[in-house]
């Protein structure tokens, strides 16, 4: 498959569609804990790494197969994500954001000095076995679960709780319960992404998941929208996109890319297509004359 | 041994707590976390070795030259990227805006200067005092001095002037501030202002304590400084005081008595300990949620 497709699309191009795809897994796995669920969390690129690192020294010390390798850094990131979902119990907003952040470093700081990863020089030589075919049939069955997830009676306490937990504990949403799921699962894409991101670049080092790529990857929910499907899969590609665009004016690139943010928050400031939900899309052109009365 | 350390300690987090009141008095009136805080900084730092490289003034010029700089510096950022946000879009929205700040700034000056470390001039002969078996390095004692009487001085405004009142007032409410007659918009501007001038103190201290400067300084030392004032019960100023010294002396202790490799990690796991024992911070209040 990816051998036809390489046949018609330019390396360079077929390399960046292939790390959408990536960005994409990473993003909605985001967007899950942070979007819908609105707990702010600055570490995401911690999972990433979590994930990049058991599966790697899996495939690679202990010869396991790649899907099983991929799933076990998922699981691993999982567990992590559910005991740093535990202290969300009693943080809140901007406290739980330095507990992600605090955590992220900590993971970094860790494989810098993890013998088995390769220390602060970097693991190579994992196979490179992560496939276009293999990265975008994941997306559809990760959109596909996500769409299930949010139009569900689960997805909609999630973001009642968003919204005013208050009103949803008062509702019956079970807070505590969901905030965990929300991390868990999301700290899952996370690993999920990590796994398949270390074994299409086959070098991985702990600088590949600084704070930087944690807000490189807020920087897709936020701008897509929050808790929007179409939106973060907008964003992702915006900004996996951009830095490569942005390749013509060399050295000013991320002089562009920074202030690139700053406008598009001031224009559109709730995201690009904040909110926007894949049933409101359906709905607009299924039923053209009814116009939508939201308000 | 054990006294140098813990000076080592406070000299570091007295820089830590003036780049952390900066974080916690903005977020204290417009919940904001400023990310470009620490890019203020690194211009500060910058800022100072300019004025002593190109004009050879002295320590105490280069400072207030610095305060001067960033001051206007901080203002000019929170025009352009945080004013056309407020009041119409989530707290999320002025984050990214911040963080693009940041990302700006930093490669700005990568462009300006290069990435490399650029080493500080010679400001002042390094002498040592001994106290009993104790050593202590003037340039120690300078940072301790200034530290402490910016933040006597910042903690006289916010109590005795009619600013530093109005400031008060916009961290309980700032709507009902609005209401009784009080210039949101200014004393917004004049925080910024504030805050960027002692991170700018910070950063040409760091500078020449450390001797060097480096385009992406501003990125640890502002995660630090934030991670102080959430330590501290973020919005506090007392607090971030507390929160600052206390994360420089664990992290020199940590780096003296367990492992230097960890340096890092060891504050933001202390950190995290706190804040699962007192999630509110150590000097926060508990404010109860309102419906």
């Amino acid at each position: 498959m990816d051998a036809i497709i390489s046949q018609y699309i330019d390396a360079y191009y077929f390399r960046i569609l292939i790390l959408i795809g990536i960005n994409i897994i990473l993003a909605l796995g985001l967007n899950l804990t942070t979007g819908v669920t609105g707990q702010l969390s600055m570490g995401h690129a911690g999972f990433m790494s979590l994930g990049a690192y058991t599966s790697a020294i899996l495939t690679v010390h202990f010869a396991v197969p790649f899907f099983a390798a991929l799933l076990a850094g998922a699981l691993v990131a999982a567990l992590f994500g559910f005991l740093l979902g535990l202290p969300t119990l009693r943080l809140e907003g901007d406290y739980l954001a330095m507990v992600t952040i605090g955590f992220a470093e900590i993971v970094r700081v860790f494989f810098l000095n993890f013998e088995p990863g390769g220390k602060a020089v970097g693991f190579s030589g994992i196979p490179q076995v992560t496939t276009f075919t293999l990265v975008w049939i994941l997306v559809i069955i990760v959109i596909y679960l996500n769409y299930k997830l949010l139009n569900s009676r689960t997805g909609r306490a999630m973001y009642a709780i968003r919204e005013n937990e208050i009103a949803a504990e008062a509702s019956g949403v079970n807070t505590t319960q969901l905030k965990v799921l929300a991390f868990t699962l999301g700290a899952f894409l996370g690993g999920l992404g990590g796994g398949l991101f270390a074994h299409y670049m086959f070098f991985i080092e702990p600088g590949n998941f600084g704070f930087m790529k944690s807000i490189e990857l807020l920087n897709m929910v936020v701008l897509g929208g929050m808790g929007s499907i179409p939106g973060t899969i907008l964003g992702s590609i915006i900004l996996t996109i951009a830095p490569e665009m942005l390749r013509i004016v060399q050295d000013y690139r991320l002089l562009f890319y920074g202030a690139l943010l700053v406008i598009l928050m001031i224009f559109r400031p709730n995201g690009l297509l904040g909110d926007v939900r894949f049933y409101d899309i359906k709905k607009r052109f299924s039923r053209k004359e009814v116009k939508s009365c939201q308000s | 041994m054990f006294f140098e350390q813990l000076i080592n300690g406070l000299t570091l987090g007295s820089t830590y707590a003036l780049i952390a009141l900066g974080y916690t008095m903005v977020y204290g009136i417009v919940q904001l976390i400023n990310f470009a805080h620490g890019e203020i900084y690194m211009f500060g730092a910058f800022a100072g070795l300019f004025l002593v490289a190109a004009f050879g003034v002295n320590i105490f010029w280069a400072l207030l030259g610095a305060m001067a700089f960033c001051m206007l510096l901080g203002v000019v950022v929170e025009r352009i990227a945080y004013r056309p946000l407020r009041g119409k879009s989530s707290r999320l929205s002025a984050l990214i805006s911040a963080i693009g700040v940041s990302i700006f700034l930093s490669t700005l000056m990568a462009l300006l200067r290069g990435t490399n470390t650029t080493r500080y001039p010679q400001v002042m002969s390094d002498k040592t005092f001994h106290l009993g078996s104790v050593e202590v390095s003037s340039m120690q004692v300078i940072i301790l001095l200034v530290s402490a009487l910016l933040m006597v001085g910042l903690q006289l405004m916010i109590q005795k002037t009619r600013i530093g009142k109005a400031m008060r007032a916009c961290s309980q409410d700032i709507d009902a501030s609005a209401l009784m007659g009080i210039n949101v918009n200014r004393v917004i501007s004049f925080t910024f202002a504030i805050g960027s001038a002692l991170a700018a103190a910070g950063g040409v201290m760091v500078g020449i304590y450390y001797n060097a400067v480096w385009p992406y300084m501003g990125t640890m030392a502002g995660l630090k400084a934030f991670s102080a004032a959430v330590l501290g019960g973020i919005g506090s100023v007392p607090g971030a005081m507390v929160g600052g010294l206390t994360l420089g002396v664990m992290e020199i202790m940590g780096v003296a008595y367990l492992s230097s490799s960890y340096k890092d990690a060891i504050a933001f796991a202390i950190l995290i300990l706190v804040l699962i024992v007192r999630p509110q911070g150590l000097m926060g209040q508990k404010i109860s949620k309102k419906v």
